[in-house]
């Protein structure tokens, strides 16, 4: 198998490919429309500023074929800001938009807590239980270091529809959306590539799904 | 609920890990890749790498270190030591470094940290300060703790996560090396009035000093270096100890 990496200067890009390479799958790097337009298997990394994602996405025009790959149906596994590049918009950059894969918007967390929420945490499975997460424990920690999150269960969250893509959240602050899933696509907020054995299996589950 | 996190620096000059006290006397600690494989396995939550004799000529060393430690992590990684550019930040991040670490380039010039949140994010940008008691407070120390600022911790740290710092890495000048436990009172002044999170480092010995920190200090995070690579603590252990004093700690696998 060979996955697509959407390389648009993120930091966590080395950390990501590196974890791939480890479980044994094939990698390439791309900054073209065209290459990503015949991708087998998609991976959005991202850490940093939400604005500096979607602005290179649009610099490089990917946004299309990024948007067309995932309604093709090709497998998308999105981190951190991959996560929150899914949604509508953000209120870290407010005068972007995003993919509007996802409906609703990201937000900076708040509720008194330190931020950035930076280091390990537990996730909690939605009802409808998690195909990324299965066979890991439900005690697992996760590596975190983001300061805006899809707050879970307010504001553009509120409808059932983007509930019902929810396959964990986690606390901090507030309830926020740790884990999408969606048909072909996946996407967490954590650091999968920073995450220990725990985020090894997440990787592993995804590329099992995407086979 | 969010870890109390455990973090094994590793102090290196010329591609080997050397230990000190009270920043002097260094000594011969250990091979720095198999050392970081070893904490990986053991449960770390993350490692940090300074390169303490940050000489221009033994940079590319460094930068190889953090290449093939990088490749045995499974956790984040932070570098630093001698950063004093943007130029040298995408170095150590080019060679797998997840976040990086300043400390007397920012008192130098503090834009530099606001320069590398741009670029990085401020979740990549730690702030080093070494403190040293003195009447009111504590007092900002550089080149490696030798040097005073007359420039208050606190108000630095709070300075720091302003421009752009995403985590405050606290070292008491006068703890370090001592073995004597975290310095209490210096962390909880810091750590209570902060924004970001806050590690404490200087002066760990026993996992009581661990304890004490996170709950009398109120550290987000606790580094330490030598206990560790003497094999004489090992993370697992000091992990199970803080589980059993109900400190929220991720124990490994």
């Amino acid at each position: 198998m060979k996955v697509t990496l959407i390389d648009y200067g993120a930091g966590n890009l080395p950390s990501v490919e590196r974890a791939l390479l480890r479980l044994g799958v094939r990698t390439e790097k791309t900054n073209s429309p065209e290459v990503l337009a015949a991708a087998a298997v998609v991976v959005l990394p991202g850490v940093g500023h939400y604005g500096a994602l979607i602005r290179a996405l649009d610099e490089n025009g990917l946004r299309d074929s990024v948007i067309a790959s995932i309604h093709r149906g090709v497998p998308f596994l999105g981190i951190c800001l991959g996560l929150q590049a899914l949604y509508e918009t953000s209120e870290e950059a407010p005068d972007l938009e995003g993919l509007a894969i996802l409906s609703g918007g990201v937000r900076k967390l708040s509720g008194g807590a330190k931020l950035p929420h930076m280091g390990w945490n537990q996730v909690r499975c939605a009802c409808g239980g998690s195909r990324l997460l299965e066979g890991i424990g439900k005690d697992a920690f996760f590596y975190f270091a983001h300061s805006f999150a899809a707050i879970h269960g307010t504001g553009g969250l509120e409808n059932g529809d983007a509930v019902a893509d929810v396959g964990a959240t986690c606390e901090y602050g507030a309830e926020f959306v740790a884990v999408v899933e969606r048909d072909n696509i996946f996407a967490v907020q954590f650091h999968p590539e920073k995450s220990g054995e725990a985020g090894q299996r997440v990787l592993q589950n995804f590329l099992r799904l995407a086979a | 609920m969010l870890a109390r996190r455990i973090i094994p620096c590793l102090d290196t000059d010329g591609g080997r890990v050397v230990k000190g006290v009270n920043f002097l006397g260094l000594r011969d600690a250990g091979n720095p890749v198999e050392l970081a494989a070893r904490y990986n396995t053991e449960g770390a939550d993350e490692l940090v790498m300074l390169d303490i004799a940050a000489s221009r000529d033994g940079r590319p060393t460094f930068l190889e270190t953090i290449r093939r430690v990088a490749n045995e992590l499974n956790i984040p990684l932070t570098a630093g030591g001698g950063i004093r550019t943007l130029e040298d930040a995408r170095a150590v991040v080019r060679a797998g470094a997840d976040k990086i670490t300043v400390n007397t380039a920012a008192v130098v010039r503090p834009e530099l940290i606001s320069e590398l949140s741009a670029e990085f994010g401020a979740q990549a940008v730690v702030l080093a300060i070494d403190a040293k008691k003195h009447e009111a407070g504590w007092e900002v120390m550089v080149r490696g703790g030798r040097e005073a600022t007359d420039m208050d911790a606190a108000s630095w740290a709070a300075r720091g996560a302003e421009l752009g710092a995403g985590e405050i890495l606290l070292t008491s000048v006068d703890r370090d090396g001592t073995q004597a436990g975290f310095d209490v009172a210096l962390t909880c002044a810091i750590s209570r009035q902060a924004t970001i999170p806050v590690i404490a480092s200087g002066g760990a010995k026993l996992p009581q000093h661990f304890a004490e920190i996170f709950r009398d200090g109120f550290a987000d995070a606790a580094l330490a270096a030598s206990i560790f690579h003497d094999g004489n603590q090992s993370i697992r252990a000091l992990k199970q100890f803080l589980a059993d004093q109900n400190v929220p700690v991720r124990l490994p696998c």
